[in-house]
């Protein structure tokens, strides 16, 4: 079984973003780059499945300030390749133009993967999701927001999320596109030594790539903050005036 | 190319999701301003009456056997077939579990440009122009689209539900899907259905709870979630959570408040750690009083929410589940 995880990318929305100076995006450089963390699922997914029926797990990112510690923790948690997309990705990089440079990656090589799996969504892309784009280029069956995939008898068996919290369970053939929302598992932690050790002892590949085409997305004329209509009201003080103020609330809201 | 704003309809089970009226009311408002008519498209099997409440000028219907259930590649190849003979200025799609695979999917079968998040639409000079919501609802991006056809896959916020319900009792009218049933047919053998399963009643129902203590990322681990638990029973509450919590497994599904979770309506939903992602808070918007509490100032929550405490949580539980319990 062949598992390919293409991932991304996304701003780290715990740091603060800065919008670059044309006021269309984001400032790429003063941004913190981590791992979609629907994609750290994707890639669980695909280490869970190795575990079990054995296969080759390869994960590929485009190249970006994050993108090398990214695909060594890969390495670390049992991914046998890694690989770079190496380009001028500063200009952007849209979803559209990395579904075609993952296309294009697959049409070198002489085996084509069996599963492909990837993160449900990404923060940060305006122009749709990378699954349903590869499945669609590449002419293959796609099942979105999975949060459980079972496989057996080179069929696979996934349980789709609805709105509402319904699931549907479904038994797709291989080769197919899956969209993780979760893996089985939560994605598993990594301690400092595996790390180490696959900064050691693994290599990453780098594929470089041609001129992007970003065809697809529509051009932003301006990126800014939230303006709330309403902003909460803001209860202030050290965390017993605060306590004590929340509890008055409460009473006030005739919940206590 | 014509100037009608067409909207795919979702639906699971015989039931209408409630995306598909924001979007009808958004179709209805960009109708007026084009000219073009509001085109609701409706797929699936023995659910014509579906058309009867859409805010639609017309209801176009395709029945067949092979969609009754979402197969993404089917609905895929009868939109690809439809759009292939008719250019709308713009097709609504929810950027939901279902609508949100198509429009991609049709994006890169068709080259038809797509822009995803989409708050709203609305009418400026002529043009349509997007304003999207990214970064978890941190940053909006706004720019023009084209006036060639284009794509849009919609979340909750602009619009109400009974804008886009009609009264008029619609009937559908059918579109024949000409040479595609082998496609269907094809399509069908790769996904073989098994069946629903209806969301774990689980030990709480969190749609009836008065008071949500409702725990995301920032509690930080597992091992914290009794904070929040013994504040929910100091309150007679219960303990909810945002995706990255249920996906830890930290919580049962059964618990999760969002998208793909329940929409719940407390007198109170206390937001603990919890960033206010569009997913979360498009079901936390009928709550009477939403506190939160996060230490990040620029969390869109707080945009949201009525009462704000920018606190660590972990510091504040201990002491403010001390407090009510002293008050009974």
């Amino acid at each position: 079984m062949k598992i390919l995880v293409p991932i991304q990318l996304v701003p780290d929305l715990v740091e603060e973003l800065v919008i670059a100076q044309d006021g269309k995006r984001l400032d790429l450089d003063a941004t913190r780059w981590i791992i979609s963390e629907f994609d750290d699922h994707a890639i669980e997914q695909a280490i869970l499945l190795k575990e079990k029926i054995g296969g080759e797990v390869t994960v590929i990112a485009p190249d970006f300030e994050g993108t090398e510690d990214v695909l060594y923790q890969a390495l670390a948690k049992g991914a046998d390749q890694v690989v770079k997309l190496s380009g001028d990705f500063q200009s952007e990089l849209n979803t559209h133009a990395l579904a075609r440079l993952v296309v294009h990656y697959l049409q070198t090589k002489s085996e084509r993967p069996d599963l492909i799996l990837t993160g449900v969504q990404a923060n940060s892309s305006l122009d749709g999701s990378l699954g349903p784009l590869l499945a669609a280029y590449l002419d293959l069956p796609f099942v979105d927001c999975v949060a459980q995939t079972e496989i057996e008898d080179q069929k696979i068996t996934v349980r789709k999320e609805y709105p509402g919290g319904l699931t549907a369970d479904w038994s797709v053939a291989l080769p197919v596109v899956l969209g993780i929302q979760a893996a089985n598992t939560p994605p598993r932690y990594v301690p400092i030594s595996k790390m180490r050790l696959a900064m050691k002892t693994g290599s990453i590949a780098t594929e470089e790539v041609g001129e992007l085409d970003l065809s697809g997305a529509v051009d932003s004329t301006r990126m800014y903050t939230p303006e709330a209509d309403q902003r909460a009201q803001m209860i202030d003080g050290d965390v017993d005036q605060v306590a004590e103020k929340l509890v008055a609330l409460f009473k006030e809201l005739g919940v206590l | 190319m014509s100037q009608d704003i067409y909207v795919f309809i979702e639906h699971v089970c015989g039931k209408t999701l409630d995306i598909s009226y924001m979007m009808l009311a958004q179709a209805q408002q960009l109708a007026a301003a084009s000219g073009g008519e509001v085109v609701a498209i409706l797929l699936g099997h023995n659910v014509a009456g579906l058309a009867s409440d859409l805010g639609a000028d017309t209801v176009w219907y395709v029945d067949h056997p092979e969609l009754e259930d979402f197969i993404w590649a089917n609905s895929l190849a009868v939109l690809e077939a439809l759009l292939a003979r008719q250019s709308p200025r713009l097709v609504l799609f929810g950027d939901t579990t279902i609508g949100s695979g198509l429009a991609s999917g049709l994006s890169a079968r068709l080259g038809l440009p797509l822009v995803g998040y989409c708050r709203q639409v609305f009418p400026n000079g002529g043009h349509f122009h997007y304003i999207s919501q990214i970064c978890g609802g941190k940053m909006l991006v706004e720019g023009a689209l084209p006036d060639s056809t284009a794509l849009i896959a919609m979340i909750p916020g602009a619009f109400r539900i009974e804008q886009g319900k009609s009264d008029e009792k619609h009937s559908a009218t059918p579109v024949p899907l000409d040479g595609l049933d082998e496609i269907l047919a094809r399509n069908a053998q790769k996904y073989i259905f098994k069946g629903y399963t209806e969301p774990a009643a689980g030990d709480v129902d969190i749609t009836r709870e008065k008071i949500l203590v409702s725990v995301g990322r920032g509690i930080q681990s597992e091992d914290n979630l009794s904070l929040a638990q013994d504040l929910a029973d100091a309150l007679e509450g219960a303990v909810s959570g945002s995706r990255p919590i249920i996906d830890q497994s930290w919580l049962p599904t059964s618990r999760l408040v969002g998208k793909s979770g329940k929409t719940v309506k407390p007198k109170v939903y206390l937001a603990l750690g919890i960033s206010g992602a569009p997913e979360h808070t498009e079901a936390i918007t009928g709550a009477d009083a939403i506190i939160a509490v996060n230490t990040d100032p620029s969390a869109p929550i707080f945009n949201l929410a009525k009462y704000g405490v920018q606190l660590d949580l972990l510091d504040l539980l201990p002491v403010l589940t001390d407090r009510v319990r002293a008050e009974k």
